[in-house]
């Protein structure tokens, strides 16, 4: 376990030291800023708005980092061989990748701290520049703790991302394991289509393996839940569970096929 | 003395080819065996197989057939990574961690931890040279000082047994020096060092042993004494006072008389010429002895006999196409 922590330590070091995850965190934060001119274009909907493109951008700037750090870290480590140096070292190929996934996350967690700070202190403002009367329009609160739900699932999702852009770097090139990561992440926010595929076609072949398919890829529209928190509408606690529980099953089956295949694999 | 490092049989095959992947055979049977505390030289030119060999040795990749062990274990045995040290070719490491911090990293890894570690990276940075970039990003470094990093990151657990795989890649002379003095000085400690290189020169000063590499078999090992004794090519006779007249009476006996500066003359002699009696026909003319020294084949001649010796292998990669 120690191991593991210390690989952790290491990527988490290395990647926020790197600028890249800066700049779209930066970037993230000035959309976050940007939204407050977009809703006030929009009479009566701007905090709505507010929050709604503040959450999105949150998740989209998540996404890019986890995608980006989560292929060029291990990639980077396999195409300039440092993992040769890494690994003649008393520790595990198993060990290799729990701790790069762990700095992973350790980076994502901070990164989209930041851009949850910049979140609340825009939503905050617009709080307190706001007149008590306009506020009870609102539906809910500027200040929504329940925002948080909402910004706990796009973590919960983006961990799952990072286990599949871990998962794909093991085995293909960034280039390629860049498209397959958010090929899907796009085709996993669709994944419900495919279970109602049957009310559209008449084909059993078809149904059989869009039904298939739907078992197989990440299915991320739960994750979502944008709507109901920025409509203040309920989220069950029961969803939220099955939720987090299917991203914690997920991402330990795309941690153990990237163990597997990584421990297998030649370094030429 | 029990060995270091054993390999009995050891074969890797790639696949190559897209479409229709065929094996390349990339090491072919090599069976050898190194001696604790000796400084082997693992010797070949580009795509001989050394790398492979030392990747196979780590466990970076898998034999296709055979076995290795290492300190008397298989080959990528936890217990055996604690006691050994690595250099890989080139090595990369961390852009945006100091000297400092990835050697802490690699020391922890190996379950060092407080006023150890640092203990342990004064040593290093001291041994290999790094001192005044310690606290330095690696992006910010030479070639030649990642190198130095690379070497300091293999010695941070005191190995008993270190791989260098071409140790003195990318350093300029000075840095060549400093390596082949750190070599000298692990050995005296009693650590066994496995070091590929083409840098012949090298080996052959460095070197207890060695084993020579040539399109993936080991075609020759050895002390390198014992490779290169028995090949005396001649002599090389200096004298000084030699007359013209002296000169054209010798001139049938010997290869070449070259004259050199301040009127002396290096007189080049077959292997069977007898100096002894020339010396002394020499010094009865007047002239005198400067210097006598056997010429014997450098391991770079060995070397390149050994490699051009050896037969293209048959496999399906190597196989050349049927004219049609």
């Amino acid at each position: 376990m120690r191991t593991i922590w210390l690989i952790a330590g290491a990527v988490f070091k290395e990647s926020v030291r790197d600028r890249v995850p800066y700049a779209m965190v930066v970037f993230a934060v000035l959309l976050i800023a940007a939204s407050y001119l977009i809703g006030q274009l929009t009479a009566g909907q701007d905090m709505k708005t507010i929050k709604d493109l503040g959450l999105s951008a949150l998740s989209i700037f998540g996404l890019f980092i986890a995608v980006f750090i989560g292929i060029g870290l291990v990639s980077k480590e396999v195409d300039k061989k440092s993992v040769f140096g890494l690994l003649s070292k008393p520790l595990s190929r198993t060990q290799f990748i729990l701790g790069k996934y762990a700095g992973l996350v350790m980076t994502l967690a901070v990164n989209l701290g930041v851009m949850t700070l910049a979140y609340y202190a825009m939503l905050y403002y617009m709080h307190a520049t706001t007149l008590p009367g306009v506020r009870l329009a609102w539906p809910s609160p500027a200040m929504d703790p329940r925002l948080l739900i909402a910004i706990g699932l796009i973590f919960a999702e983006l961990m799952l991302v990072t286990a599949l852009a871990l998962l794909f770097s093991t085995f293909s090139s960034p280039l390629l394991a860049t498209m397959l990561t958010l090929g899907l992440w796009v085709a996993g926010h669709f994944n419900a289509d495919l279970r109602n595929f049957e009310n559209v076609v008449d084909n059993p072949a078809a149904i059989a393996i869009a039904r298939a398919a739907y078992y197989v890829l990440p299915n991320l529209a739960p994750f979502d839940v944008k709507a109901e928190v920025v409509y203040g509408m309920p989220i069950a606690r029961r969803v939220l569970g099955f939720t987090l529980l299917y991203a914690l099953v997920y991402i330990t089956l795309l941690l153990t096929a990237a163990v597997t295949i990584f421990r297998r694999r030649d370094f030429k | 003395m029990a060995a270091a490092i054993e390999t009995e049989a050891l074969t890797k095959d790639f696949l190559t080819g897209f479409w229709r992947p065929r094996p390349h055979r990339a090491l072919d049977a090599l069976t050898l065996s190194v001696e604790a505390g000796e400084v082997f030289g693992f010797l070949g030119p580009n795509g001989a197989g050394k790398s492979t060999t030392l990747k196979l040795l780590m466990q970076l990749i898998y034999p296709t057939s055979g076995r290795a062990t290492i300190l008397g274990r298989p080959a990528g045995d936890l217990d055996v990574k604690r006691r050994i040290g690595f250099l890989a070719e080139n090595p990369y490491y961390y852009d945006y961690l100091t000297v400092e911090e990835v050697l802490s990293y690699f020391a922890r890894l190996f379950g060092f931890s407080g006023a150890d570690v640092k203990t342990r990276i004064d040593r290093v940075v001291e041994d290999a040279g790094i001192e005044p970039y310690r606290r330095m990003k690696l992006r910010a470094l030479s070639k030649g000082n990642l190198q130095r990093v690379g070497l300091a990151q293999a010695l941070i657990n005191d190995p008993e047994l270190i791989f260098l795989d071409e140790p003195m890649s990318g350093l300029d002379p000075i840095g060549r020096h400093q390596i082949r003095d750190l070599i000298l000085k692990l050995r005296q400690r009693g650590c066994t060092v496995f070091f590929s290189s083409h840098i012949l020169s090298d080996a052959e000063s460095l070197c207890s042993r060695v084993g020579i590499m040539a399109q993936g078999r080991l075609v020759a090992s050895g002390e390198v004494s014992e490779l290169l004794a028995f090949e005396l090519k001649g002599w090389e006779l200096v004298v000084s006072g030699l007359s013209d007249d002296v000169s054209n009476r010798l001139r049938p006996r010997v290869r070449s008389i070259t004259p050199l500066a301040h009127g002396r003359f290096m007189l080049e002699l077959a292997p069977e010429a007898e100096p002894e009696k020339l010396i002394a026909e020499v010094r009865a003319t007047g002239a005198q002895l400067v210097s006598l020294n056997p010429v014997r084949e450098t391991l770079e001649e060995y070397f390149v006999k050994q490699v051009t010796a050896a037969q293209p292998r048959h496999d399906h990669a190597a196989e050349p196409r049927k004219a049609k």
